[in-house]
């Protein structure tokens, strides 16, 4: 066995700046795909047939096929329909919006069902439109609830994204790859992108703990 | 005031009010009793359309309530026995949050109401506090102090206090007491015997679905006209 770390050190910076992309990305799809599977939940638990319809079969498509063929296409079949060449980053953040949002409405679902119906019914009685009633008395109470579901998820989408190196966004992995071809050692720089990996999903799981601990402190409960 | 006509409600096949006739006044305190799985919950439910896809008539002021909308919950309170407080609002934001929502009430004005209520509930000292540092008897009469603040006409009570501790049931019976001498029209729901006769105009026995009596409580509790009276008031008092 031959493990030569000296010849990675100038690649060091190189592959750190990755992390940088990678949060980027992660932090920008979790946020579009939160306000999207909100939305979707709200048509799973609406009244509207076509739109519960329409988020079921979102969902159970997103969640039924692989997330590299959403993404390739995504990023090569979109292109060719529409002609609008998005790049890579783009392409990765839109189709892990568009997947998280799927994971994230269920579990959103989930919270909305777990808040006691007595609050909806004490709302409705007390004249509550609809909409007030969602965004101010069951939502609020559903995201408490679902939090910890949602930093899970938070570290899904970091861990999955390294598949965006696939279509040639430069986040870790594939910074690590390309150091890894230049200096025809690949064991080296793949072993630092694994730890910078299992740092990051340590941070956010620590995280994670630390707001759950916070919130079940918190006032109410 | 409120003119209940051949009310019925299923659940799927279950019929579970089976042809209710009945008529509130206004400024009557009506205390709706009888056994467990009667139907009184549903029935006080359908009052403010927390049940719909019911068959007859219910009409406030001559005016059916399905065609009511926003009035109909302006001019119906309800008080539920499990409370029902908004967990993730203080005490304060509870009793202000319909008022400004739905009656668009000013801040200042809003505020000013939720401070007298609480002081008539005898809950001045815990405006700023959450629901779960409150005691059970503590919780009901703010929920009762939210329900006053969009100045309903009527008031439905479902078993305020059947989900609390025996201390607990004295103050929010109080405060219901006060409610009574104010003048309000109350409907209520309850096993509590000796209120219901104090407080009481009217009592109405419900069993399986149906109004089985309608008298007054000097009546209805010295000499109950049904062997199904009979029978439950052996069994409670
Ligand atoms: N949402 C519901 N769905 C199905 N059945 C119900 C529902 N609510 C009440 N019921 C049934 O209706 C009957 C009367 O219930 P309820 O009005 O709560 O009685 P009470 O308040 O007198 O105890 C019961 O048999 C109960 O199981
Ligand atoms: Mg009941």
């Amino acid at each position: 066995m031959n493990l030569d770390f000296a010849q990675l050190v100038p690649s060091i910076p190189y592959i750190l700046y990755g992390i940088w992309v990678t949060l980027q990305f992660v932090a920008v799809s979790l946020v579009l795909g939160f306000f999207g599977g909100t939305v979707l939940s709200l048509f799973k638990i609406g009244k509207i047939t076509i739109l519960r319809w329409f988020a079921d079969a979102y969902t159970s498509i997103f969640r039924g096929t692989p997330l590299i063929l959403q993404m390739l296409i995504i990023y090569y079949a979109v292109p060719q329909l529409t002609g609008v060449d998005m790049g890579a980053f783009t392409a990765g953040v839109l189709t892990f919006a568009l997947n998280s949002a799927a994971y994230i409405s269920e579990i959103i679902r989930a919270g909305i069902n777990a808040v006691d119906k007595g609050q909806k019914e004490a709302a409705m009685a007390l004249g509550v439109s609809y909409q007030s009633m969602m965004l101010k008395i069951i939502l609020p109470q559903a995201l408490k609830n679902i939090l910890p579901a949602l930093m899970n998820e938070f570290i899904t989408l970091t861990k999955e994204s390294a598949i965006v190196s696939v279509i040639g966004a430069l986040d870790v992995m594939r910074r690590a790859q390309i150091v890894g071809a230049s200096n025809y050692r690949f064991f080296e720089p793949l072993l630092l992108a694994g730890l910078i990996y299992y740092l990051l999903v340590m941070l956010l799981t620590l995280a994670g703990r630390v707001v759950e601990r916070r919130l079940a402190k918190s006032d109410y409960c | 005031m409120i003119t209940v006509k051949g009310l019925r409600k299923s659940f799927g096949r279950n019929e579970v009010l089976k042809g209710i006739t009945t008529t509130i006044n206004k400024g009557e305190v009506i205390a709706v009793i009888g056994p467990s799985g009667s139907g009184k919950s549903t029935f006080l439910r359908c009052l403010n359309r927390l049940e719909t896809r019911i068959e007859g008539s219910i009409m406030i002021e001559g005016t059916g309530i399905e065609q009511m909308e926003g009035q109909l919950r302006k001019k119906v309170g309800m008080v539920f026995q499990h409370f029902n407080l908004f967990p993730h609002f203080t005490v304060l934001e509870n009793i202000t949050f319909a008022p400004g929502q739905v009656l668009k009430t000013e801040k200042t004005e809003s505020l000013n109401d939720a401070f007298e209520l609480l002081k008539s509930v005898g809950l001045s000292d815990k405006a700023n506090d959450y629901p779960a540092k409150l005691s059970g008897g503590q919780k009901q009469r703010v929920a009762i102090a939210r329900a006053l603040a969009m100045k309903p006409e009527v008031m439905l009570f479902d078993e305020p206090t059947s989900a609390l501790d025996p201390e607990m049931v004295k103050e929010v019976l109080q405060v219901m007491k006060n409610l009574v001498k104010s003048g309000m029209t109350m409907v209520i729901v309850t096993h509590e015997m000796a209120f219901a006769k104090e407080v009481a105009d009217r009592v109405l026995f419900m069993d399986d679905g149906k109004l089985v009596e309608d008298e007054t409580p000097d009546v209805f509790f010295k000499d109950p006209k049904t062997e199904r009276a009979q029978a439950f008031l052996e069994k409670v008092i």
